[in-house]
């Protein structure tokens, strides 16, 4: 499988996330440069963290901009995989391809621990191969985590299981004090309506070997590329 | 145009250059400077620059070695490490802007540091900060922390390469002085190491990065001057750093560096255009012209003198191959980077610099940057140094209840947990981080490879006041002590060197003892120097900072999954201590703390025994008997126990240790700062092994306790010459007074 990986000026975990699918998974990893306008051949796409354009406005206003997004849209339109971390979350909520937006954290700093997460909804192609309920233990490291919406798009999330994962204590209790960040109804990670378009502040590529003392994050990469083997048999079997 | 200002006696003095500096100006140009002139020499010939009080003293350091493939002299040091990689480190201290604007002050020392790394072709993989301030008692301190913490997370977490570690410790004598050093670690291929140098007559000069503004200009002067009152009025000559650009520098640096394009660059760091210009010429024995008019800048009506000492950040100087300019240049605009061509390679040896079709300045580049001055200052001990070093331990009562006094310990900040400090530092981008912050030292894994490098920064400042020799030593020590704790062989180390006024004979003295004790270490343990920084002038109001001569210091694990960390990891473990417990008071944190006293001798160092030490710690670790490894240094072995109980990310463990036939006294077995000493846990049935390995390399070595429960117990035993004494402490206090100590001082109203 081809994974393209978003390179923004300000990326500084895109070659993490390159190195994760080509060493940990086997897979393809492409580094596509945010000019590019065009995402032919690539199975799904990642948008990686870091500080596109700095950051010096709110995260991901600008990076929403550069002419790559507009072939994401697209690409997420006709039922590709996208998968945003961190940064790469914070520029679909500003690009409109995910519900809500991001405040500074409330203890108003940068925060860099490990935290713990409920997977919430385990039917989604990012979370095929976890249990519903399984606790991951995954490295945070942002300023703006305090995920925010409206009441009304809260209740649609909730409704529509699209809250893919929540900050909880390591077993699995969802708390006040399990939330690091502030975050709206502790919400780590939410996909769309369709379920193709994942954002998490959490980074699963800093847990995916063992070498690092944790693979928890593997499981979600594992699940995309299972979830796009699935898709590519029914293509041949169609 | 202010270039035709007459130079009068206050502009010389302005530019602190002394009388016979200037008449070694005029000598070597045979004529008077003109002002852009007068500013470049001043800027260059600046300690900060010149190293001209310590260039002489310096040479003592041992530099050689196998494995070092570049030495001091360029942008950064670099060590063989097998595979065709080399570790690429230095260290640098931004303390003076630091204390006048602690966020941009650190900001862009994080920045400097950086750009000194990739400009040998090396990506920087981490980053380590070892700050000094006053006590937090005063709000200013308190400012000054937060201010330094958040520029150095600013920019290193904007640039993705992790901060892993270092040190704070905190005394009064820094209240007026904060010291920031910043230490990076980066990785290059060793047949792709670039140099500074402007070789090749003809050959394009190439300017690359942000737009020149008049920020930082005389930044280097300042850094070389003492500070008073109005020093908060120098502000303007603090830059201002931007993260996002140094990002786009990096990865368009590293891009230039893949192809065959680049002939030498070099950062321009202190002294921006004129330093990195006149350094590149003189390192190929070559000449350099420029033309200002090319130089981009933030705004119209700049002087040539603003654009040479301007030390605006995030450039880069670059000399590229004949006819390969427009490949350069678009390879920056891809990053969308500012860039032009400013100037040629000339081979007269001359540094001539054109504004408008003028010549504003002419001078030998040697001149600048190699023919300094150079001074053999006076030196001498000084008149408080019996004072310090006398200290009556006999009248000092011993502490009525150790558990107390074990608490107030964990409790002072030079002790307690960093973590408020780490937790805004990303420590794990780029995915090598198999040790974080919290351990002895930071342990990274080498992609593409089995090895792992751990790298740590540490100098106890008291213990080079009281006997600047033996601080110098114990700090080279202390630092490989922590690598190999961590299962690593030290190859190299860099330093950087914070002391006061070298101009008062006391300072000097200190800094002559401190640079032979290092010298002195490293020579014992075979680590190469291989790059450095002075800070001299680290003086206010006529009061000086403690020596505090800083190592950075990176250690080779041949099998990463030998790295070690210091916590116990599981009850029923044996815990054994390697090394001899003497009786070590004299500079020790218990002293400070608890006695209100700064004095003494400092612990006792034997670079044999030391030596010894390192070979049976690794020799353990290797082969698989260790399931921790924990340096004792401040606070002693209690506070080493302690923190092997609770500094485990994790569950903590408690541990039940009893300490017999030790005849000293209880204050000095339990927190005095013996060196050479080590605390392991080993599994039960391994505890013989490794004590019989011990006693064969010559290394004392005993089993003190046994991990596990909820509480850490030390019983001391009674002997003839002391009673017997205990510490008792339930886990969950240590961890709230060991691991909340900083957050409460900083939040202290």
């Amino acid at each position: 499988m081809n994974f393209g990986v978003i390179v923004f000026p300000g990326s500084n975990c895109d070659h993490d996330c390159t190195h994760v699918i080509s060493s940990v998974l086997g897979q393809k990893a492409v580094p596509v440069w945010h000019k590019e306008t065009s995402l032919a051949g690539l199975d799904a796409i990642i948008l990686p963290g870091g500080f596109s354009y700095g950051d010096y406005l709110r995260t991901g206003a600008i990076a929403r901009f550069s002419p790559v997004m507009g072939a994401i849209k697209t690409f997420a339109s006709e039922g590709g995989m996208v998968l945003g971390i961190c940064n790469g979350f914070q520029i679909l909520l500003e690009a409109g391809l995910l519900p809500g937006a991001m405040l500074r954290n409330q203890s108003l700093s940068f925060i860099c621990k490990d935290v713990h997460i409920k997977v919430e909804n385990a039917a989604t192609p990012f979370t095929g191969l976890c249990e519903s309920g399984q606790v991951l233990k995954i490295p945070i490291a942002h300023a703006d985590g305090n995920y925010y919406t409206d009441p009304v798009t809260l209740a649609a999330l909730q409704a529509n299981a699209q809250i893919i994962f929540r900050y909880c204590t390591p077993d699995g209790k969802v708390t006040p004090d399990a939330n690091p960040n502030g975050s709206l109804d502790n919400i780590a990670g939410i996909r769309n309506a369709e379920g193709n378009v994942l954002g998490l502040m959490p980074h699963p590529e800093r847990c995916a070997e063992d070498v690092l003392g944790n693979d928890d994050g593997r499981v979600i990469f594992l699940s995309m590329l299972d979830a796009l083997k699935e898709a590519k048999l029914k293509t041949v079997v169609a | 145009m202010k270039d035709s200002q007459v130079i009068t006696k206050d502009i010389i003095a302005q530019h602190g250059l002394a009388d016979d500096e200037y008449k070694k100006v005029i000598e070597i140009l045979g004529r008077e400077p003109n002002f852009t002139e007068l500013g470049i020499f001043s800027v260059m010939w600046s300690e900060h620059c010149s190293y001209k009080s310590s260039r002489v003293h310096l040479k003592k350091l041992p530099t050689t070695g196998p494995r070092v493939v570049q030495g001091p002299g360029e942008n950064a040091g670099a060590v063989d490490i097998g595979d065709g990689l080399c570790a690429v480190f230095k260290m640098e201290s931004h303390n003076h802007p630091s204390f006048i604007e602690p966020y941009q002050g650190a900001a862009t020392g994080v920045g400097g540091i950086l750009r000194d790394i990739f400009t040998m072709g090396a990506r920087p993989i981490a980053l380590l900060d070892s700050l000094r301030f006053g006590l937090l008692d005063r709000p200013k301190n308190r400012h000054l922390l937060k201010g330094v913490v958040s520029g150095i997370s600013a920019y290193g977490n904007c640039m993705g390469v992790p901060t892993v570690g270092g040190e704070i410790a905190f005394n009064e004598i820094y209240s007026n002085n904060p010291l920031v050093n910043v230490f990076c670690l980066g990785i290059a291929r060793k047949d792709r190491l670039f140099k500074g140098t402007a070789a090749g007559v003809g050959n394009p000069v190439l300017y690359v990065g942000s737009k020149t503004g008049r920020d930082g200009i005389h930044g280097a002067t300042m850094a070389s001057d003492s500070f008073d009152e109005a020093s908060e009025s120098k502000r303007p000559t603090v830059q201002v750093g931007d993260p996002f650009t140094e990002k786009l520098l990096l990865e368009a640096c590293l891009e230039l560096m893949e192809t065959d394009l680049l002939v030498g660059i070099q950062d321009m760091g202190a002294a921006g255009l004129t330093s990195s210009s006149c350094e590149m010429a003189s390192r190929a024995g070559n000449g350099l012209e420029l033309d200002l008019t090319h130089v981009p800048r933030r705004e119209p009506g700049m002087t040539p003198y603003e654009l040479m000492l301007s030390e605006s950040q995030e450039r880069m100087l670059m000399v590229a191959k004949q006819g390969k300019e427009d490949e350069v240049l678009r390879i920056c605009r891809k990053w969308d980077l500012d860039a032009a061509v400013v100037g040629r390679v000339t081979g007269d040896g001359i540094l001539r610099v054109k504004d408008q079709g003028k010549v504003v300045a002419e001078i030998p580049a040697k001149a600048l940057a190699e023919d300094g001055p150079k001074y053999e200052r006076p030196n001498a001990p000084p008149a408080y140094q019996e004072y310090l070093q006398a200290l009556n331990f006999d009248a000092l009562k011993e502490p009525k209840d150790y558990t107390a006094t074990l608490l107030e310990l964990l409790d002072a900040p030079t002790i307690a947990s960093k973590r408020w400090v780490y937790q805004q530092y990303d420590h794990m981008v780029r995915t090598n981080s198999m040790v974080r912050p919290g351990s002895d030292a930071a342990v990274l894994r080498i992609k593409g490879t089995n090895k792992a490098l751990a790298i740590t920064a540490d100098c106890n400042g008291r213990y080079c006041v009281l006997h600047p020799y033996m601080g110098g030593m114990i700090a080279v020590a202390e630092a490989a002590r922590n690598l190999v704790c961590s299962g690593a062989e030290p190859i190299g180390l860099t330093d950087c060197l914070n002391f006061g006024n070298p101009e008062r004979p006391e300072v000097m003295w200190q800094f002559i003892l401190s640079v032979e004790g290092i010298a002195d270490a490293c020579q014992a343990f075979n680590v190469p120097v291989v790059s450095g920084n002075v800070s001299f002038y680290n003086e206010t109001n006529g009061l000086n900072i403690y020596p505090t001569p800083i190592i950075g210091m990176v250690g080779l694990i041949e099998e990463a999954d030998k790295a070690m960390t210091q916590w116990f990891k599981r009850a029923g473990d044996a815990i054994v201590l390697l090394g001899a417990t003497r009786e070590d008071v004299g500079g020790t944190e218990y002293l400070r703390v608890v006695h209100h006293r700064e004095q003494g001798e400092p612990p006792y160092l034997n670079l044999d025994t030391e030596k010894t030490l390192h070979a049976c710690t690794l020799k353990l670790i290797r082969e698989g008997l260790v399931q921790s490894a924990h340096d004792c240094s401040d606070g002693g072995l209690a506070v080493a126990l302690a923190e092997c109980c609770v500094s485990v990310p994790t569950q903590p463990l408690g541990a039940v240790v009893r300490l017999t036939g030790y005849t000293i006294r209880r204050d000095a077995l339990l927190f005095g700062e013996s060196q050479s000493r080590v605390v392991l846990s080993v599994k039960a049935d391994a505890a013989d092994k490794v004590l019989t390995i011990a006693k064969a390399m010559g290394v004392p070595a005993a089993k003190i306790g046994t991990v596990g429960g909820e509480r850490l117990v030390i019983d001391v035993e009674a002997s003839k010459q002391a009673s017997a004494c205990r510490v008792d402490a339930e886990l969950k206090t240590l961890l709230d007074r060991w691991g909340n100590s900083l957050e409460r001082a900083l939040n202290q109203a």
